[in-house]
């Protein structure tokens, strides 16, 4: 198989040397254990796979037959010391394992072999060649080349005399290696030991221990190589989950920081985001954190996205852990995104589940393998705080690690929520923040009164992002964003801003209310020159009037004044220059008016 | 083994043997000489090479050898071993240790 070097493997590539190389390994088939062991179990030689109770040594030890019967063509014996082989039978079908078949077309043996301490007494030296027979015959039987001996340990509950048995075990082992079969035995965890009667000592090849960790309420169970001679492996605890479909050691995908970078843009489905990310929106293939506390419009963002997504004929996935798909469906009616019908359409797939339903690794395959399997172009997780509370924070954050890396590999783009506690920046949000490539905070903003919700872009890689803070509005239309006022007391947010909206369109209209009065009241002020004017005229022409028919009269007027004057001189006997000088008076006076 | 007087009393043992050992010809010796001298010959053995009666290994799931089947009487009980030691076997196949000279009767 393909040899992938890991970014969190400790071994040097250098290593990896073909000439080195020689050991030769069988397939075990199972999801990322091959890709841990450099191609798999030692072949021809015996492998311990020890553990606690319910750890899942059986189903690992049956998968690596099943897997060799129906993907590499080898036959193998199952020598069952615990379970019956109806009960094996029964319990692998659950995995989709058809053992029954297997065993029908004589490609694999299930030998349950019962041993019952009360019925044995010790009489003297024995030996186990009636169960070396009994491998025998079943190996030659399907012509096995995979073998499982689960579990060795049972036999030394049935034989009293150890010493026998420890080396009837080792002639077991090297018998079984002289048959040429890659053997897998299984063994109980012991009390300080590997196993319960030290089986390690016998079984030197290859050791795998698996654990089964309960950590707040939450279990997990992991592998890890302990020993592997002759051949590179990984030596870190990997977890290991038991699905549907058999055993899968994480990470599936061992990929380090090799991604393939696109440079085209997703878009947030809000269309004033689009433009403050710069040029259209997200990077396809890149992981966006939108963190905020409760209630701020985190999966109202992230359902517009997956929207948007749909109505550009795309696939989306939604994995909610605080919401069922039909309070998502109709929280977001209410806000005008109309999810329903992309669900109806194929093209949006809910995945809810509470979080503590599984381990976060069990979330974390059930999100890859749905991802894989729905090829969705974008992806959200809402919130992934649920996620990231169940394991450790060393643990989550390795996790969320591979699973956004996985996603950055099929060129899905991710948005993540975050919920942060009230007043307090989340650890998580830290951890988050090297991970992801853009970073959207949405907060709410008191005062006035009232909270406001504002989003601004905290980060985001490789592009031209606006640095200002927008209010987050949810209408019945969607999302909108709405320019903040920054003015002497703050952002104005809200109904502050609203005023502030409203004070300015006020003062726009008194200013224009203002010109109007004053065009108005010079109007007025024309139309009264006006009629000013008018008023002298008239006066003018008035007194031109009078004049003129003062000055026609003129004549007449001293004719009959000179008269009188002159009869009155006489009367008087007055002298004539007297009755000159009137007349002149007379006339002057005419003349000046 | 060979005794005529076979009834209720008399014992049903199978000795699964592994081959021509040295373990299996001390087993075939030490079941004769018990069935001779403290079951009085009320008794009827068969002994099987496991290598000529894979079969067996199954049906009886027999795992170590030589092993010895008391089908009769019941209990069935498994012996195991060389039965060299003579007493645990005798406790086993629980024959009485309070007569442990040869039965008179017949």
């Amino acid at each position: 198989m393909a040899v992938t070097q890991r970014i969190d493997d400790p071994l040097p590539p250098a290593k990896t040397h073909p000439a080195r190389r020689t050991l030769p390994k069988t397939p075990t088939g199972i999801t990322g254990l091959d890709e841990l062991t450099e191609g798999g179990l030692p072949r021809g030689r015996p492998t311990l796979i020890c553990g606690p109770t319910g750890c899942g040594k059986t189903l690992l030890a049956m998968e690596f037959l099943v897997r060799g019967i129906t993907e590499f063509g080898e036959p193998g014996v199952f020598l069952a010391f615990e379970e019956s082989a109806a009960d094996l039978i029964a319990n692998m079908s659950s995995m989709g394992f058809d053992l029954a078949q297997f065993e029908a077309d004589s490609l694999l043996v299930i030998d349950h072999v019962t041993v019952e301490r009360a019925e044995i007494e010790e009489t003297g030296d024995w030996d186990l060649e009636g169960l070396f027979l009994r491998i025998s015959a079943a190996i030659n039987k399907v012509g096995a080349k995979r073998v499982v001996i689960d579990t060795i340990e049972t036999l030394f509950g049935a034989f009293s005399n150890t010493a026998i048995l420890r080396s009837e075990l080792h002639r077991l082992f090297r018998w079984l290696k002289a048959q040429g079969v890659t053997a897998v035995i299984t063994g109980e965890r012991g009390n300080g030991t590997l196993t319960r009667h030290a089986t390690e000592e016998y079984v030197s090849d290859c050791v795998i221990v698996l654990d089964h960790r309960v950590t707040e309420q939450s279990s997990t169970r992991r592998l890890r190589i302990l020993k592997y001679r002759g051949s590179l492996h990984g030596t870190n605890e990997y977890p290991f989950l038991i699905g549907e479909s058999g055993v899968s050691v994480l990470p599936i995908t061992s990929l380090g920081l090799r991604h393939s970078v696109f440079t085209e843009r997703v878009s947030t489905g809000v269309g004033r985001l689009d433009s403050m990310l710069g040029d259209g929106g997200y990077y396809q293939g890149s992981t966006v954190l939108v963190s905020g506390t409760a209630g701020t419009g985190k999966s109202t963002l992230a359902a517009q996205f997956c929207a948007a997504a749909c109505a550009r004929g795309e696939r989306a996935s939604y994995f909610a852990f605080d919401e069922s798909a039909a309070e998502i469906i109709r929280n977001m009616s209410s806000v005008g995104i109309d999810l329903r019908r992309w669900v109806d359409a194929g093209l949006l797939q809910f995945r809810c589940s509470r979080s503590s339903l599984l381990g976060l690794e069990a979330h974390l395959l059930v999100m890859q393998q749905s991802v894989s399997d729905f090829n969705p172009a974008v992806v959200v997780i809402d919130p992934v705080s649920d996620l990231l509370r169940i394991g450790s924070d060393a643990d989550a954050s390795a996790m969320l690690t591979r699973q956004l890396d996985f996603m950055k590999t099929k060129g899905v783009t991710a948005l993540v929520t975050n919920l942060n506690s009230e007043g307090q920046h989340a650890l998580a949000d830290e951890q988050l923040a090297s991970l992801v490539d853009t970073w959207l905070v949405v907060k709410t903003m008191e005062g006035n009164g009232e909270h406001n919700r504002v989003l601004y872009v905290r980060k985001s890689r490789g592009m031209a992002h606006s640095n200002q803070i927008r209010e987050f509005l949810l209408t019945s239309q969607g999302i909108e964003l709405a320019d903040v006022y920054v003015g002497p007391q703050g952002v104005l947010t809200g109904s502050a801003r609203q005023a502030q909206e409203a004070r300015e369109r006020a003062e726009g209209t008194d200013r224009l209310a203002d010109l109007e009065q004053r065009r108005t009241d010079l109007e007025h002020r024309r139309e009264a020159v006006a009629a000013q004017t008018a008023t002298l005229w008239r006066e003018y022409e008035d007194e031109a009037d009078v004049v003129e028919r003062l000055l026609r009269s003129g004549s007449t007027g001293t004719e009959v004044r000179a008269g009188q004057r002159a009869e009155q001189g006489g009367l008087r006997r007055a002298d004539s220059d007297q009755h000159r000088d009137v007349a002149a008076i007379a006339q002057m006076r005419v003349v000046t008016e | 083994m060979t005794s005529a007087n076979l009834d209720d009393t008399s014992y049903e043992l199978t000795l699964f043997v592994n081959g021509a050992s040295e373990l299996s010809a001390r087993a075939i010796a030490n079941v004769r000489q018990i069935c001779d001298v403290y079951l009085d010959g009320r008794c009827r053995l068969v002994i099987i090479n496991l290598h000529d009666d894979p079969e067996s290994l199954l049906t009886m799931g027999i795992l170590a050898a030589p092993t010895l089947v008391k089908h009769r009487p019941l209990p069935v009980r498994k012996l195991i071993g060389d039965l060299s030691q003579t007493e645990r076997v005798l406790l086993a196949l629980d024959v009485p240790r309070a007569h442990p000279t040869p039965a008179t009767r017949g």
